[in-house]
């Protein structure tokens, strides 16, 4: 008998069951296609705002993603480089070809998890209690878990104009039962929509009228276990474009004939990565709108033309497309198309992303309710940590919004829920100065450690980190500039206010204006890794800051530790206003802050709560 | 609860001492940071001190200071009851100066709370704290809605508005950095956004300061001419002899000040010399004091005589308070009518008679309906919703210059942020309606980006 059974092998799949193996469990990842393991059907990028810092998260606690994409990309960048270290954020080209190529071969090469081709159709349910899966020959295979990370293939459909076509993308297959059955098990579905643009083969276009944008001419990586493995004169560029009054003309002319204004799509897309029709029906006053062309691959021909997500039929496409400045003579290789798949409400999910109606099955990525690979890798991995948890019958592993973006996401899906896809933004964080790319591992190795899920090595190179960044702040804080004549020169010469006689180093350096690189080259000499430096100087120069968010994290602390017990009767609280009451019964937190988060539940019904628990349970 | 609380313990009516309770673990530190005389973090539990409380070189108050340490206390945590001086003034001041520090307002029945939930009082007496948990929080959310004039309301949706906008904006240039075609906020731009947003802030923490009549009171002037009655009247509702009365023409020189509490509110009784030509010096003075208190009142009671006809001076200075709100008293109805009522008709009237009293009850119930008191619900609740209101502006107000001075500071737009983030979060708890997605809904509402 298996540990855990995993059905799907997309970013979810994968991350979730190389965790659960290398934890020690039985591991059967069950596809629907071998060769599309680790398939990017949509964007050719890993990373971007805020998704760049999950895949970092999903690195430092053992995951896949990090790495198999600093061997797999094009081009990498930081962005927002320029801006806060909060805010600062990796994003590659992925090359579709090399990516899942990586990926296959890092999951065939995992001890304890074997891979099998099969659709699975239905689960083996006892008594609410999951014990294995149901293929579409028949096939019973049993396990003590199971994860769902079925993507878009729950009864997919592609949209077109009003053409309708059952499937997944690529045309492969979809699981046509396996929802039905999941609402059969009591589970509530809802139908959601996503869409992805035009690939345009390569030669069709004209480069030389497009902005070209490049790489960055700094070495980055996202994994913190391995070297840099790219060279920067290496890099592919991307180009960007602009539509125009024409592309804005054809579009308004033929709205009828896409499949959204035209009413042939009942799923709800997301906001943020709207249609280009939407754009211009929303923002009619928008002259341009920007557009990226980016390779997908080395390995053949088809760029994709990012921004430009339609649900226009072929022959409009042809004229939009046309319309654009440098592919008059364009060819398509793939239209664009919206798709439309079911997933289940992540209201009945747990924060352990174990299910709350069917015990022992996990979910994780599109299925509940996210968009984007990295989101689906962040949940792959949670799923996988907490279903081998499970098996040891040990407390779960659930990030806090303080920890992690993983954290956040995991947190607004189980008690917000979503009526769209979920996206991962920055401005979801409250605390983003503390879930920054650098500290990544920082704020989640112990986690890793203390549930097995890195290896010795692994946790040994974050503890000698941590000693260099201790020791290195320890010198600044004991250590003084003393103001010479030719000291003060210096300062003078930087353009850079005098200082104080005889400040610590660390003072200074919280200083406007000083840098620890202008601290070391001048006045004192102190090697280390740039990792260290960056480090030491987000955490002197910030502190104050950083601090300010600690306590607003305290806060929140004080009512994280705060549990309901799982056998609350809500009905039994006196005074409750209605719409709490219900919301509370629907979400079933666990704790107070959760409660808290509810929109709905006011802080009167936290206090009534809080006093019925005192009551009932001797709840400190 | 690890935060320290603290309220007026005793009512809002004018009394000869007012009792400030704080509760929680920093009570006793920060009613010390303000004591000069002796160091109560030093002092046995149970005591009380005498000395005086400053705000830095500001005399606040003479008080006597009484530190109970926890556990044996009533929410079993540190409180200490400072006793300062009856009036509004001096009880807001100490307790606004406490809010600076690491304190903030208790809501209502919180102290009650904290007994309970600290394990000091029982079962059947939390069951009334729940009653009274719903009952004052329902109270004081429509407060919070209504009692905070439309206008300011508006003003206050304005700026949040402005900053929401601001943010987004930021949001979006950190979320889609390679959409250029957004506009970019840069160092400049957030430093003229700040400044704005500090100004904004600033008229409105002063319209909070000066405005308010739950705060400061209605100041009323009683003007008319000499031997009127004026004097009279003003010792009739304040219940003693605070003005000097005689029948000698222009006796009173000096603008004597009382006060009383209609429903919950303050009434400032101003007592003016006559208003008359004269060739007196000093009592030159004190007609130019009245004109002058009259200007400054939110009221005027114009005192007239039943008994004698309206001079041209009377109708000039009637016409010249035209902006302000004016209730005539007719005083003296007990003599023959020889007053033209039809020139005063356009004004609110009462008929009384400061002789045996009759009729001056009606002057305050003019009052009360001048000004709506009825419709203040109560009158420490009106109170504790205005002080929670004028905090939350202070605090908005000094995260904006905390903002301002990360900008000079040379901080990254993101970083400048987080204090703008926390000034909009403030005012959106001041006007109650602010909820967890609205930045979210807010970016993708104004600005076009995505795949």
């Amino acid at each position: 008998m298996y540990d855990v059974i995993v059905v799907g092998g997309g970013h979810a799949g994968c991350e979730a069951s190389h965790i659960a193996a290398q934890m020690g469990g039985k591991v059967l990842l069950v596809t629907g296609n071998i060769k599309n393991i680790g398939d990017m059907p949509c964007n050719p990028s890993i990373g971007g705002t805020a998704k760049g810092i999950i895949v970092r998260e999903v690195d430092a606690l053992g995951g896949l993603m990090g790495k198999i994409a600093d061997i797999s990309h094009l081009q990498i960048k930081m962005l927002n480089n320029s801006k806060g270290p909060a805010v600062r954020s990796l994003r590659a080209q992925a090359d579709k070809i090399t990516y899942p190529k990586n990926m296959l071969k890092a999951l065939k090469n995992t001890k304890n998890l074997e891979i099998k081709e099969a659709m699975v159709e239905d689960l083996i349910v006892e008594d609410n209690t999951i014990k294995g899966v149901i293929t579409a020959e028949g096939e019973k295979i049993a396990s003590k878990t199971v994860i769902l990370t079925t993507g878009t293939y729950l009864k997919g459909n592609i949209l077109i104009g009003s053409e309708n076509t059952p499937g997944g993308p690529h045309g492969e297959k979809r699981s046509n039962y396996l929802s039905e059955k999941l609402k059969e098990y009591g589970l509530k579905i809802m139908r959601l929509k996503t869409g992805t643009p035009q690939r345009i083969k390569k030669d069709s276009i004209d480069f030389s009228v497009m902005q070209e944008e490049k790489g960055d001419s700094h070495y980055w990586k996202f994994s913190f276990d391995t070297p840099y493995q790219y060279k920067i004169e290496d890099q592919q560029s991307c180009y960007l474009i602009y539509t125009n009054e024409k592309t804005h003309e054809i579009i308004r002319n033929n709205l009828k004939k896409s499949a959204m204004y035209g009413g042939y799509a009942t799923g709800i897309g997301p906001r943020y990565c709207p249609s280009i029709e939407d754009k211009i029906v929303r923002f009619a006053d928008k002259e341009r709108h920007q557009l990226f062309l980016e390779p997908e691959s080395i390995y053949y021909d088809d760029w994709y033309l990012q921004g430009f997500s339609t649900s226009m039929p072929r022959d409009v496409q042809e004229q939009m497309v046309h319309s654009l400045k440098g592919l008059e003579n364009a060819k398509i290789t793939k239209y664009a198309y919206a798709i439309e798949y079911d997933a289940i409400n992540p209201l009945q999910v747990k924060p352990s992303l174990e299910n709350k109606i069917l015990t022992n099955l996990f979910t994780a990525g599109q299925i509940n309710g996210t968009s984007g690979y990295e989101e689906a890798a962040g949940q792959g991995i949670m799923a996988g940590i907490n279903a081998i948890l499970k098996i040891r019958e040990e407390e779960p592993l659930i990030l806090k919004r303080s920890d992690a973006y993983i954290g956040v996401l995991i947190d607004d899906l189980v008690t917000k829920g979503t009526i769209e896809p979920y996206r991962m933004l920055t401005s979801r964080a409250e605390f983003r100065l503390l879930l920054r790319s650098d500290n990544a591992d920082l704020r989640l190795r112990e986690y890793a450690h203390r549930v097995g899920s890195i290896t010795k090595e692994q946790y040994q190179n974050y503890l000698t980190k941590k000693e260099k960044i201790n020791k290195y702040i320890e010198f600044l804080k004991t250590n003084h500039l003393s103001l010479t004549e030719e000291n003060k020169q210096i300062f003078i010469k930087a353009n850079i206010e005098l200082p104080r006689p005889n400040m610590t180093y660390y003072d200074l350096l919280k200083r406007p204006g000083i840098t620890l690189e202008f601290l070391e080259k001048n006045f004192f000499h102190y090697e280390e890794d740039l990792e260290i430096l960056e480090q030491v100087e987000i955490e002197v120069k910030y502190e104050g800051y950083i601090k300010k968010t600690f306590k607003e994290v305290e806060k929140l602390l004080k009512l994280e530790e705060k549990e309901i017990p799982e056998d609350i009767d809500y009905d039994k609280v006196a005074n409750l206003a209605n719409e709490a009451r219900q919301k509370l019964k629907q979400i079933r937190p666990e704790t107070i802050a959760q409660a808290s988060r509810i929109s709905g539940v006011n802080p009167v019904d936290i206090s009534v709560l809080s006093i019925y628990l005192k009551k009932e349970y001797n709840h400190e | 609860m690890t935060d320290t609380i603290c309220a007026i313990a005793t009512g809002m009516s004018v009394g000869a001492i007012s009792i400030i309770r704080l509760s929680g673990p920093d009570a006793i530190t920060v009613v010390n940071d303000l004591f000069i005389e002796k160091d109560l973090t030093k002092v046995r539990t149970h005591t009380i001190h005498y000395g005086h409380l400053y705000d830095n070189d500001i005399l606040l108050d003479e008080v006597l200071v009484m530190i109970m340490l926890a556990p044996k206390t009533y929410t079993k945590e540190n409180i200490v009851e400072i006793n300062c001086h009856g009036g509004i003034n001096t009880t807001t001041k100490i307790l606004e100066t406490l809010l600076k520090k690491n304190v903030r307002l208790a809501t209502p029945g919180e102290y009650t709370k904290r007994a309970f939930l600290n394990g000091r009082i029982s079962l059947l007496e939390a069951e009334s704290v729940n009653d009274l948990i719903n009952a004052t929080n329902d109270a004081s959310r429509i407060m919070a809605l209504n009692n905070i004039g439309g206008k300011l309301t508006k003003q206050i949706r304005d700026i949040r508005e402005k900053m929401g906008k601001v943010l987004a904006n930021i949001e979006v240039n950190i979320d889609y950095p390679e959409y250029e075609d957004e506009l970019q906020v840069t160092h400049d731009l957030m430093h003229q956004y700040l400044t704005k947003f500090s100004t904004d802030l600033s008229l409105l923490v002063d319209n909070a300061k000066n405005g308010k009549l739950i705060n400061n009171g209605i100041n009323v002037a009683i003007i008319g001419k000499p031997n009127v009655g004026k004097s009279s009247i003003l010792n009739f509702l304040l219940d003693e002899d605070k003005a000097i009365v005689t029948d000698i023409p222009g006796t009173t020189r000096d603008i004597v000040e009382g006060s009383i509490t209609l429903n919950g509110v303050r009434i400032n009784f101003i007592d003016t010399a006559g208003i008359r030509e004269t060739t007196d010096t000093v009592e030159q003075i004190g007609v130019l004091k009245s004109k002058e208190k009259a200007e400054k009142a939110d009221l005027v009671i114009y005192v007239v005589n039943n008994n004698e006809e309206l001079t041209e001076e009377e109708i000039k200075l009637l016409d010249n308070l035209k902006d302000k709100e004016i209730i005539i008293l007719v005083n003296k109805n007990d003599l023959p009518t020889k007053i033209d009522v039809e020139k005063i008709k356009k004004y609110d009237i009462v008929y009384g008679n400061t002789k045996n009293f009759d009729g001056l009850e009606n002057l305050k119930k003019a009052i009360i309906e001048k000004f709506e008191l009825e419709k203040i619900v109560n009158n420490d609740m009106s109170y504790l919703s205005n002080i929670r209101q004028i905090d939350l502006i202070n605090k908005a107000k000094e995260a904006i210059d905390t903002a301002l001075k990360s900008e000079k500071d040379g901080m990254e737009v993101d970083i400048i942020e987080i204090d703008l983030k926390l000034a909009w979060n403030l005012l959106g708890e001041l006007i109650g309606d602010a909820y967890t997605d609205e930045l979210v809904d807010n970016i993708f509402s104004n600005f076009c980006l995505g795949k």
